[in-house]
């Protein structure tokens, strides 16, 4: 198993990445005993929003297409969830039907989407371009849907107000009474979720798969003459990373049952983008780690003064790209071990002497 | 495949830019087996069509069989997987990746497990590139760069090599020990097909040359008959020799 997890296209593969890593997975599970319910809550609220960093740093940082769209497909996720979850009832495991088919119809306007794009031969900042306008689209549609005409079945879609009203994630439970997630349960949900999003892509990364998608990252044409349909690989990693923003949709929206077209728009689309490029969007666990602590620090700035906190970001922006243009996370990581390195070399030179000597 | 068949067998293709026409009615057979050098004066269109074989350029008009089949319309990825292996004129590879995981794209589509490890080895041994490695590729010297490509096109392990200028930019022991290299290659069963304008590296390797002239075929024999054919000596190797 650890053989699939790790290699070349992730950060850590040893003893000294993988049990601080058991440590802090250890101390998220038994962080709901010593917080207080607001606490967990809050802190599945700031963890929703990982996976949509994670869908961008793979379609992003791994294979070199900017997208612009994942509050798009956020919002395909989160006004699915409300929509579905609202006409098939809410109960009896109806929502986690609702997750699924939600995550899916994401991906299904990613793939359309994506092969237009791709097939067309967009790409560069074109890319982003489109995706931005898909998103704006959305948006702006959303926003006009007022009218009580705005209706899927029995979900009003209520314009600027958001939608509203849609049963939690639950599922049936020991007892007759629903298992609904919701604070604590909702929270080891995420986590668990994370948990398996986060393996999962690494051993998607290292697999062959990965492999081409880097390689086409770095040089599509040499990809193409190596045998490789780029074309499809570039779309696979598209809907997929598209999917994780569909899953935070859903996520977001059941956590506080309800979601607005501000979660869709401008403001919201440019979010994934400073996280991940902050954090390192060239590695997964970068950005998994860099993408919280922004959210985090962000939210925790926003208590006392929210335009301290949206200079701060700016700030935190400007300085990762003067001073890490690889990102905050991989620029700590390199900078530890280029302190480390002097040591390593000269205990490395001590060794061949020895064994020089012998 | 009919035994008797050539490998590749172009006919009738032509390439026009605008007005201007780089390739007119070429038609070459390789046979399988062999080492073929396509030679010609600047402009005569070798270039071109070597991009034509590989898929690169949309032929104006003409056909292409690789193993008797159709490929003319066929995109340069299914070319490849249909046995086809394509070395370009400048070293292209993947410049921020690592040396050893430049061969592991390649050799992934044939090898699996614990062989690809060994074979990333084999190759890096063959390549003389085993104590660069873990370097980017792009921080390898030209010679070297071009010899990685050369290993990614030999991990596909191709029925047939196309090289563009395979020696350029190299030393001059750099380009005898690509020489024979390829002839060790084709002593394996690979047949190679190459663009080149080096007469002491074709002559090296070639067992077949075509001459290319304005776009169209001017010669084609073994490489005694085209260095004693007085008017390829007149075009295109006086002015070289």
């Amino acid at each position: 198993m650890l053989k699939l997890i790790n290699g070349s296209q992730t950060l850590g593969a040893t003893r000294a990445f993988w049990l601080p890593f058991v440590a802090v997975v250890a101390a998220m599970l038994v962080y709901p005993v010593f917080a207080d319910a607001y606490s967990v809550g809050n802190m599945a609220y700031l963890l929703l929003w990982v996976f949509m960093a994670m869908g961008l740093c793979l379609v992003w940082g791994y294979g070199g297409i900017l997208s612009f769209g994942q509050t798009l497909f956020f919002g395909i996720g989160g006004y699915g969830y409300g929509v579905l979850a609202i006409n098939l009832g809410g109960e009896s495991a109806t929502t986690v039907l609702a997750l699924a088919l939600a995550i899916l119809a994401s991906g299904a306007v990613a793939a359309v989407l994506g092969y237009f794009m791709i097939w067309g031969r967009i790409g560069g900042v074109f890319f982003g371009i489109v995706t931005l306008s898909s998103t704006l689209v959305l948006a702006f549609f959303l926003g006009q849907t007022a009218g009580p005409e705005w209706r899927v079945g029995e979900a009003r879609l209520n314009g600027f107000n958001g939608m509203k009203d849609m049963a939690p994630l639950n599922v049936p439970w020991f007892g007759g009474e629903p298992l609904y997630f919701e604070g604590v349960p909702l929270y080891y949900l995420v986590v668990g979720l994370l948990l398996v999003v986060y393996l999962g892509l690494r051993i998607l990364l290292n697999s062959r798969f990965g492999h081409v998608v880097v390689a086409v990252r770095e040089d599509p044409q040499r990809a193409e003459l190596l045998g490789y349909d780029v074309r499809k690989y570039q779309l696979a990693t598209f809907v997929i990373g598209s999917m994780l923003a569909g899953l935070s949709g859903v996520l977001y929206t059941s956590w506080g049952q309800f979601i607005t077209p501000a979660s869709v728009g401008l403001p919201a689309a440019s979010m994934p983008i400073v996280w991940v490029a902050f954090s390192g969007r060239s590695d997964l666990t970068a950005t998994t780690v860099g993408s919280f602590l922004v959210l985090w620090t962000f939210q925790a700035l926003t208590v006392h003064s929210q335009q301290a906190a949206l200079l701060l970001m700016g700030a935190m922006l400007l300085a990762t790209v003067m001073l890490a243009p690889q990102g905050f996370v991989i620029g700590m990581v390199q900078l530890v071990r280029g302190v480390f390195a002097p040591r390593r070399r000269r205990e490395a030179a001590t060794a061949m002497a020895e064994e020089g000597g012998s | 495949m009919n035994a008797a068949a050539p490998l590749l067998r172009t006919t009738g293709l032509s390439k026009r830019f605008g007005g201007h026409t780089a390739v007119s009615e070429v038609g070459i057979d390789i046979a399988q087996g062999e080492i073929h050098c396509l030679i010609g004066p600047n402009g005569a269109g070798k270039s071109t069509l070597f991009k034509l074989v590989v898929g690169m350029h949309e032929p104006t008009a003409g056909r292409i069989e690789f193993q008797g089949r159709d490929v003319t319309g066929d995109r340069p990825f299914r070319r490849v997987q249909q046995g086809m292996s394509i070395k370009m004129q400048t070293p292209s590879v993947f410049r921020e990746l690592p040396v050893r995981q430049n061969l592991h794209i390649a050799l992934q589509h044939h090898v699996r497990g614990a062989e690809l490890a060994r074979e990333e080895d084999r190759l890096l041994e063959l390549l003389d590139l085993a104590r660069d490695q873990a370097k980017p590729a792009g921080a390898l010297a030209h010679g070297q760069q071009q010899w990685l490509e050369i290993g990614m096109a030999i991990a596909l392990r191709p029925a047939l090599l196309l090289m563009d200028e395979p020696t350029a930019g190299l030393s001059p022991e750099e380009t005898f020990r690509t020489g024979e290299l390829i002839r060790e290659l084709n002593a394996g069963g690979m047949t190679v097909l190459a663009v080149e304008h080096d007469m002491a590296f074709v002559r090296q390797i070639a067992q077949r040359v075509t001459v290319l002239h304005f776009g169209k075929v001017f010669a084609e024999g073994s490489i005694q008959e085209i260095v004693a054919d007085p008017r390829v000596a007149e075009i295109y190797l006086g002015k070289t020799q």
